[in-house]
């Protein structure tokens, strides 16, 4: 992330200041923002059969002719050489088929790694795979085996011997601090920020907080594990995944292996779970080399140690944040900055700095994150990168201030809440924060809250009740192809790469498309997960829907085109054109003469086609950088601590979300609550163990490494203000991360209620409280 | 997982000639041996499978209760004699795992379960003393939180982790073990074994042993009883302390005690000193404070695990404060 880049995007954003608003994406809102009759309502998964009963076929159940099976070995240590291998054990063992090491790895080079500038870049490492005999972190792959079962792959995967000539590697936080570096942007966003004096306002403040919260690292854990299954067609490739970005792995596969795009086809159509964590990571890359030297299909399914060990997750965080503020309470300054992890060859920032941009109202600002440079398998995106761990620091110094100076942290917040971006001074999209914390307190009886800490009891337990913020950008991708199908028969199908993790992805797409083409859902197929059809944009940053919305309502507009030219001058539509019709009825109607109408059947039927198929590309995502597109959240816990142990359990949990228009409040609500249980973990158990001594994470399974489990989780209440955001598709914003946003900090300030302890390093374990 | 043989036994003598020398592992539920299998850290030739040896649960002459080693743990939280004379046992099981590892796991099994310390664990990187013995201990200095405080040694501080052995050891249980010499039973407080320079030796079992039975005998303190477990999350996590205790008041002094605690030690600890501490004195919460304080005064807790020691004292206070009624 260059300086250059900076330059460039605060330029086009200057321009576009410039640029009227009715000219962009969104500058007229989108019609189907007031004309819904299938969207938002509570449909049903349409995949939700499939899964259910089993039939729908994940990457690693793809049966095969003459399939063989695959086993990874990590390294043990984490920086050196291979000094000796010896692999006779293993290729002497029962069923092998192939051992692959860096001796005879095909030659390739290296993963371009995921950035803003190239889209089609996906690598979340940048280290060559199997090409030489350096270890660089604790866990990665060093040898691969293939076999006729999955058994015999395992156990000749242990039979083989590795000695390691042994380097000094960097595996301590706090000493690599010194060394941090400092990049030009975050994302697209400027890194360091300087607003007036923020360190001497904060100083001169009547009311201060200033303090250091810590977050660990954390590590994916979907339910599904990584996996592919692998063939080489002749000159062809064939990779069934498990991924959120069908078509740009697809691309990249095919630069690294030297082939043609259309060589490539990256079948995916579903994945379980993805969190960020089902993007392109050595195994597929593995497993596309192997399957390539021994002529045979191959399926690798990673164990979940495996995952652990090789795919990264969320980086350890270190971060101050200091407040100041006016004796009515308003922001003199905000200090937020701080160090994560960052390897050279990773490709996340995590961008904890972000929401503190956009939350408050300040007289100065300062903001910068720094990088720390470990040996160690390199985070990656989870479930709101940056905003998870960044609404904690913030939201728990703002609960701070709030107590410190005896003011409810709701009043407070609303005393800071901004007009504008406080940064760039850009207009919000759409902002209803405020109504957000006015009907979650409602809901969620916030009054019943007693200011002082530990002021409520039940036996044993101390009762307290906390409230955050969420927040989380709107994001949309560029080149976000979509093929629409009309036939004669008054049917639609939809096809693109898009990505379905469980989220609903084509159930609402397919409501989308029948309220944009007048049709019943019935009426529409989507055909989706798989690279041999027109790029869709990746799933990730919460913008694969409104991205998938922009292409559609491209390919709408195309075919409406399309339409009117074959209905001709025999219609009633004769001499309109695309402006002056609306698609309704299943057909084309005159917006000022509803009597103007010709259905789709009766066009193709008189035009003798069959079908009518356009492809296109929703419009550049200019409205992103012309506003500032938040989607916001109140998020309101109760909880209960022991006053003997210290456990904590969670009694209640409500987020009152502001994320434009809810597209349907089923599959919404499934989006909202997950995000909100990754919260609870986040805040209280979840942890890597990190082996400072020697870079190994010991937690490496789901009964060491603590997620929540059912008996954590209370009943989750969901609430939104559905307000359509008059700038983007359909009045919606992303919602697949807000929900665990503020989380950690809506319980972390309960639990200061409850018991008048503030616990700054997550996760809030009961020892902390003793 | 190393290739291996598999058989299932279907008497005590078929079970006794497999087990042989001690060279293969007996199989109950396979909820640890075959998580250890595929770590690498057990690496046995062969299986002997005794699931299909007796497993019943029935009362004995005398009034207590033998629990074949085949019992499912689940049957034995669910029996009605075990929830009404040991409610303490059926609570520590149910304490324990997930409903479906409880449906799977054995009685037997469970006694001869093996610490869930992370270096233990990890065969592939780890030193650990207990796998290799004299290879070093990585927890030292390391992930200890979950270890123990008391009855440790420079060899080895991981501790035992069952909950269901913590309450059998509170009701005195004694261990019905087959071996190449006959029968013998071994109180269950003396099963385990505390690690000393030999962490490798976990129990009282010599080679080719197997485990029948375990007898409970009639514990009328048992039947105002407790179990109660203290762990980073609602279920489905190891104990950072856990007691099991059983307490009877007569005008207010204490008649009769039993104590004992989980995730502190490398063996289910029985808590003798605190117990004779009270026996015949007052029931009251400074009693028990002064007694527990006793029982833990030799801690050495590791780093990490320094909370234990203020944990497992306000644990162990809080359930006799509530088993003899005074916090009513």
């Amino acid at each position: 992330m260059s300086r250059m880049q900076n330059v460039v995007i605060e330029t086009v954003k200057t321009a576009l200041g410039w640029v009227p608003a009715q000219w962009l994406p969104g500058g007229t809102p989108d019609p189907l923002i007031e004309r819904r009759v299938a969207l938002g309502r509570q449909d049903s998964r349409l995949d939700g059969p499939a899964k259910v009963t089993g039939l729908a076929r994940f990457a690693a159940e793809v049966p095969m002719e003459r399939l063989c099976y695959g086993a990874l070995l990590h390294s043990t240590v984490t920086r050196g050489r291979i000094a000796r291998l010896d692999t006779a054990a293993a290729e002497a063992a029962p069923g092998v088929v192939l051992v692959m090491t860096h001796r005879n790895m095909p030659r390739i080079g290296t993963l371009a790694l995921i950035g803003v500038s190239d889209l089609s870049a996906v690598g979340n490492s940048s280290l060559p795979i199997l090409q030489n005999d350096e270890v660089r972190y604790n866990g990665q792959v060093v040898a691969a085996v293939l076999a006729e079962t999955q058994e015999q792959a395992d156990h000749a995967a242990s039979l083989i011997e590795i000695d390691y000539a042994v380097e000094a590697a960097k595996t301590r936080f706090d000493d690599a601090k010194a060394a941090a570096r400092t990049p030009a942007s975050i994302l697209i966003e400027r890194n360091h920020v300087l607003v007036g004096n923020a360190a001497q306002e904060v100083d001169r403040a009547a009311h201060r907080v200033d303090n250091l919260y810590r977050t660990p690292g954390h590590n994916h854990n979907a339910i599904e594990l990584h996996a592919v299954t692998v063939a080489w067609q002749g000159e062809t490739l064939l990779v069934h995944d498990a991924t959120q970005m069908i078509a740009p792995s697809a691309n990249a596969l095919a630069k690294l292996f030297g082939l043609k795009k259309q060589q490539v086809r990256v079948l995916s159509p579903y994945v379980g779970g993805g969190f960020g964590g089902k993007g392109l990571w050595d195994h597929q890359v593995v497993a596309v080399a192997a399957a390539k030297l021994v002529g045979r299909p191959v399926r690798l399914m990673l164990s979940r140690e495996s995952v652990y060990r090789m795919i990264g997750g969320r980086s350890p965080s270190e971060q101050r944040v200091a407040i100041g503020a006016d004796a009515d309470g308003r922001f003199n300054a905000i200090i937020h900055t701080g160090y994560s992890v960052m390897p050279p060859y990773g490709a996340c920032p995590e961008q904890y700095t972000m929401c503190s941009r956009a939350l408050y109202n300040a007289k100065s600002f300062e903001i910068v994150q720094h990088h720390v440079d470990l040996d160690i398998v390199p985070n990656t995106y989870m479930r709101a990168p940056g905003e998870a761990i960044g609404t904690f620091a913030i939201e728990c110094a703002v609960d701070e201030l709030a107590h410190q100076m005896g003011i409810d942290p709701i009043e407070l917040r609303r005393r800071n809440e901004p007009e504008r971006h406080p940064l760039s001074g850009t207009a919000f999209s759409q902002r209803a924060l405020t109504t957000a914390y006015a009907e979650g307190a409602q809901h969620f009886g916030w009054e019943r809250r007693l200011a002082e800490p530990g002021a409520r009891r039940d036996g044993e337990w101390r009762i307290g009740m906390g409230c955050a913020s969420g927040s989380f950008p709107y994001a949309r991708m560029p080149g976000a192809h979509v093929r629409l199908t009309l036939r004669r028969d008054g049917t639609v199908n939809l096809s693109c790469s898009a990505q379905e993790m469980g989220m609903g992805t084509s159930t609402v797409q397919v409501q989308h498309a029948a309220d944009r083409l007048g049709l019943p859902v019935e009426a529409i197929s989507f055909d989706m997960g798989d690279s041999a059809l027109p790029a869709g944009s990746m799933a990730g940053g919460s913008s694969q829907t409104v991205s998938l919305a922009a292409a559609i309502m491209a390919a709408t507009e195309k075919l409406t085109g399309e339409l009117l030219r074959l209905a001709g001058n025999d219609s009633p539509l004769a001499g309109l054109r695309a402006r002056d019709v609306q698609l309704v009825d299943a057909g084309i109607g005159d917006v000022a003469d509803t009597a103007r109408h010709e259905s789709y059947r009766s066009i193709l039927t008189r035009a003798a086609r069959e079908e009518v198929s356009v492809i296109a590309a929703g419009s550049p995502p200019l409205e992103m950088l012309k506003f500032a597109m938040h989607s916001s959240s109140a998020v309101f816990c109760e909880l209960r601590v022991s006053e003997v142990t210290g456990e904590i359990r969670i009694d209640r949990l409500l987020g009152s979300f502001d994320c434009g228009t809810i597209l349907n409040p089923k599959t919404a609500a499934s989006q909202f609550k997950g995000g909100m249980i990754m919260g609870i973990g986040l805040a209280l158990t979840e942890e890597t163990l990190f082996d400072a001594r020697n870079g190994r994470i010991m937690n490496a399974t789901l009964a060491d490494y603590h997620i929540p489990v059912h008996l954590d989780v209370p009943e989750i209440d969901v609430i939104w203000t559905g307000i359509p955001d008059p700038r983007s598709p359909l009045g919606a914003r992303g919602i697949g991360e807000i929900g665990i946003t503020g989380v950690a900090a809506a319980i972390a300030n309960a639990v200061f209620n409850a018991t008048g302890k503030r616990i700054r390093d997550l996760p809030i374990t009961l020892d902390k409280l003793l | 997982m190393n290739p291996l043989s598999y058989h299932r036994a279907l008497s005590t003598a078929d079970a006794l000639s497999r087990a042989g020398d001690g060279a293969a592992r007996l199989l109950g539920g396979g909820t640890n041996l075959v998580d250890l299998m595929r770590k690498g850290v057990e690496r046995p030739s062969a299986l002997v499978d005794v699931t299909a040896l007796p497993g019943t649960i029935e009362a004995t002459a005398e009034g207590g209760l033998l629990i074949g080693a085949a019992a499912r743990n689940s049957a034995v939280a669910a029996h009605p004699l075990v929830r009404s004379q040991y409610p303490m046992l059926a609570r520590a099981i149910l304490a324990g795992a997930s409903a479906q590892i409880r449906n799977m796991a054995t009685v037997g099994g469970n006694l001869m379960q093996r610490t869930r310390c992370l270096y233990f664990q990890d065969a592939a990187a780890s030193r650990c003393n207990k796998r290799i013995p004299g290879s070093g201990c990585e927890a030292e200095g390391g992930f200890n939180r979950y270890h123990a405080i008391i009855g440790t040694s420079p060899s080895c501080i991981a501790t035992h982790p069952s909950d269901m052995c913590v309450a059998l050891a509170a009701l005195d249980a004694r261990i019905h073990v087959a071996g190449a010499a006959g029968m013998r039973t071994i109180p269950l407080v003396d099963f385990h074994l505390l690690p000393g320079d030999r962490p490798d030796i976990e129990t009282l079992l010599a080679p080719g042993d197997i485990i029948l039975a375990v007898e409970i005998p009639p514990s009328p303190v048992a039947r105002n009883s407790a179990y109660r477990k203290v762990r980073d999350r609602a279920s489905y996590a190891f104990a950072l302390v856990s007691v099991a205790a059983g307490l009877s008041v007569r005008e207010g002094s204490v008649e009769d005690v039993r104590i004992a605690f989980g995730g502190i030690a490398p063996k289910p600890w029985r808590a003798f000193r605190a117990e004779a501490a009270l026996r015949g004195g007052p029931a009251t919460r400074e009693a028990f404070e002064a007694a527990v304080i006793e029982e833990l005064a030799g801690a050495t807790p590791p780093p990490e695990a320094a909370f234990k020691v203020e944990l497992a004292r306000r644990t162990l206070v809080a359930v006799l404060t509530e088993l003899s009624g005074s916090d009513r």
